[in-house]
């Protein structure tokens, strides 16, 4: 295009104002970035957890561990599938600062009631026979460079080993997927046998059981019948869908987002008037000079597209500055947050949004000075100045 | 119709409508421009020399009558036809120079060649050929704020004539320059008249302007009078 010379020497006249319009986009798409990353973080859990899948955990805090036999006894029960069960290990890698979400398990049954996570049926075999072996998540992987063979000591912030120290050691056995890039790969399971044979305080506990209906109608039903169940019990359980649990969780967040996200447009809203009335007054300006731009032979719908291309580099370059600042900013908080958002990863489909939105944010800013610049009368133009 | 003349007119009118007003500037007005011409139009403010201007530069179009540029009609192309007629062969040049104040010499010079399929390097060339022929060709990164009006106007030369235009259009092109610098302007003009054959029509007030150019038209409220008439 060779007008674009033409176009960057307009954008870039005013060096201050382009600083300032810049920076008010950068802002906007900062915020933009950083709340739309935090919105599908909190969302992907819900949208990821499937509907026949039930939590039943202690009535009074789920840090209370529930009997072992539960399992078989809510395995037993009608309208129940497969039951799986977990501890929560705790676990960190050297510094308690670098957390290894782990958590004891089954191998085999907590792998079919989680059938969207996938590892290699080789890997997979060597977890299972492989008592002190440990199968991590691709992105707890990735994250400290562990590889299938490393031992790893994982040390637990709860629990003791029984022949002393916190510190348990684990050989990488395996590395599971998702089947779907919003699956949480951020942590990783070891053998509840061997834990609860090797941890100081003994008893055959679980810390909670999770289960998959035959027919997601029948969840209501199920959860009544094991609550009924173990009520007057030692140890009385509380069941919910997966996804009900994990929308309490996050709708206390949740009206937060909501309030977060009014800001954003509310941010967008402000942009959209400061950049607009810039745009306005900058061609308003140029008025002469549009006039002798046309006077030389440049046609109207020439200039019209040059006032729109400027427009729209000005919002893409404070657009790619903010989704790129805020992707620097998400890098960041994601390590602090894993344990609570596992997934907060500013993805390709809110950078295409953001794209789309530097597009309508450029095109929306520059109509109206576009069809002043198309419309200007040579005559009438130079006439007035 | 005579091959020779680059421009007619033929019973042009020109109004303009300004809310409920109608004025007329021109009615009836003939005009004939011969190739090779350098004519100087002189005559009081508000008789209508700019608006002939931009009748004959394709800016504007008349009311009625027929305008011819040689021997084809423009008065009645569209806009977009009458831009590409503007950039083929019309060079401007105008009062107050109209650069682009963001733009240095060189690029200013330029701009007429980004409406043709030249390449970036016969483009560069051209410029170099024009702002030589003007004498700048030392100053062809300056800025226009760093050139003094008689430079900055002889750049807006450079780039009237960069893409060869027949006819050169000049408004009251000294308007605004001492004498010392209007005359190099004027000897200028004269040269690209004489020298490259541009047919020239420019507008002054100047009486001693006018002594540069072939002939001299008088305009007195949009129509052609004797000099005599004009002083009475
Ligand atoms: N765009 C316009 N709308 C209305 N009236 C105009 C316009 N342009 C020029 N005029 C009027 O036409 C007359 C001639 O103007 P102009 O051609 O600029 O005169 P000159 O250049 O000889 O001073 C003036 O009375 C002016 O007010
Ligand atoms: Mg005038």
């Amino acid at each position: 295009m060779k007008d674009f010379y033409l176009i960057y020497k307009n954008l870039t006249r005013k060096k201050m104002r382009l600083f300032l319009t810049t920076f008010a986009i950068f802002i906007a798409f900062l915020i933009f970035g950083a709340i739309m990353t935090l919105r599908s973080a909190l969302n992907s859990g819900i949208e990821m957890s499937a509907d026949n899948r039930l939590v039943v955990m202690h009535k009074i805090s789920f840090t209370n561990p529930l009997p072992y036999a539960y399992v078989n006894k809510v395995k037993a029960m009608d309208g129940v599938k497969d039951v799986t069960h977990a501890n929560w290990f705790g676990g960190y890698f050297q510094e308690p600062t670098n957390q290894v979400v782990t958590m004891a398990v089954d191998p085999e049954s907590y792998l079919s009631v989680y059938p969207e996570l996938v590892v290699e049926p080789e890997q997979l075999e060597n977890w299972t026979k492989d008592q002190s072996g440990i199968l991590i998540g691709e992105r707890i992987a990735k994250a400290n460079n562990w590889q299938i063979g490393d031992r790893i000591p994982l040390s637990s912030n709860i629990f003791s080993q029984k022949t002393g120290g916190q510190t348990w050691d684990f050989t990488v056995d395996g590395i599971f997927k998702g089947n779907d890039a919003k699956v949480d790969t951020g942590y990783a399971l070891i053998h509840y046998k061997y834990f609860n044979e090797t941890q100081a305080w003994g008893g055959d506990s679980i810390g909670w059981l999770i289960l998959t209906t035959t027919d997601p109608a029948l969840n209501e039903q199920v959860s009544k019948a094991i609550d009924e169940n173990f009520a007057n019990s030692n140890s009385e359980t509380k069941t919910s869908t997966e996804q009900a649990f994990n929308k309490a969780f996050i709708d206390q967040i949740g009206n937060i987002g909501l309030i977060i996200f009014g800001v954003v447009f509310m941010a967008f809203f402000t942009i959209l008037i400061v950049v607009g009335n810039t745009m306005v007054l900058a061609i308003r300006e140029r008025t002469n000079e549009i006039a002798v731009l046309k006077t030389l032979g440049f046609e109207s719908s020439r200039i019209f597209k040059m006032v729109l291309v400027e427009s729209c580099l000005l919002a893409f370059l404070g657009g790619l500055f903010g989704i790129g600042g805020a992707y620097l900013i998400v890098q960041g908080a994601a390590k602090e947050m894993a344990r609570f958002l596992p997934n907060l990863i500013l993805d390709e489909a809110i950078f295409g949004q953001a794209l789309i939105y530097m597009l309508v944010l450029g095109l929306i800013t520059g109509i109206a000075p576009a069809i002043s610049a198309l419309r200007l009368n040579i005559v009438t133009a130079f006439s007035r100045g | 119709m005579t091959t020779e003349n680059l421009f007619e007119l033929k019973n042009v009118a020109k109004l303009f409508t300004k809310g409920k007003e109608t004025i007329s500037i021109f009615e009836g007005l003939n005009m004939h421009i011969k190739k090779g011409d350098f004519m100087a139009i002189m005559g009081p403010s508000g008789s209508g020399k700019t608006t002939l201007l931009n009748l004959l530069g394709g800016v504007d179009q008349p009311s009625s009558g027929e305008i011819s540029f040689d021997g084809q009609r423009i008065d009645n192309l569209s806009e977009s036809q009458l831009a590409k007629w503007r950039a083929n062969n019309i060079g401007f040049i105008f009062q107050f120079y109209n650069l682009m104040p963001m733009l240095n010499a060189a690029k200013n010079v330029e701009l007429p060649l980004l409406l043709t399929n030249l390449s970036s390097s016969e483009r560069k060339k051209q410029v170099a050929t024009a702002l030589e022929l003007v004498g700048l060709s030392d100053r062809a990164k300056h800025m226009p704020s760093e050139m003094s009006g008689g430079q900055q106007q002889r750049v807006a030369i450079a780039r009237a004539v960069v893409s060869d235009p027949t006819f050169l259009l000049c408004d009251e092109p000294t308007g605004d320059l001492d004498r010392q610098t209007a005359d190099e302007i004027l000897e200028m003009l004269q040269l690209l008249n004489s020298k490259f054959g541009k047919t020239i029509v420019m507008v002054t007030h100047d009486p001693s302007a006018a002594k540069y150019a072939t002939h001299t038209v008088h305009l007195n409220k949009g129509k052609f009078v004797k000099a005599e008439e004009l002083l009475v």
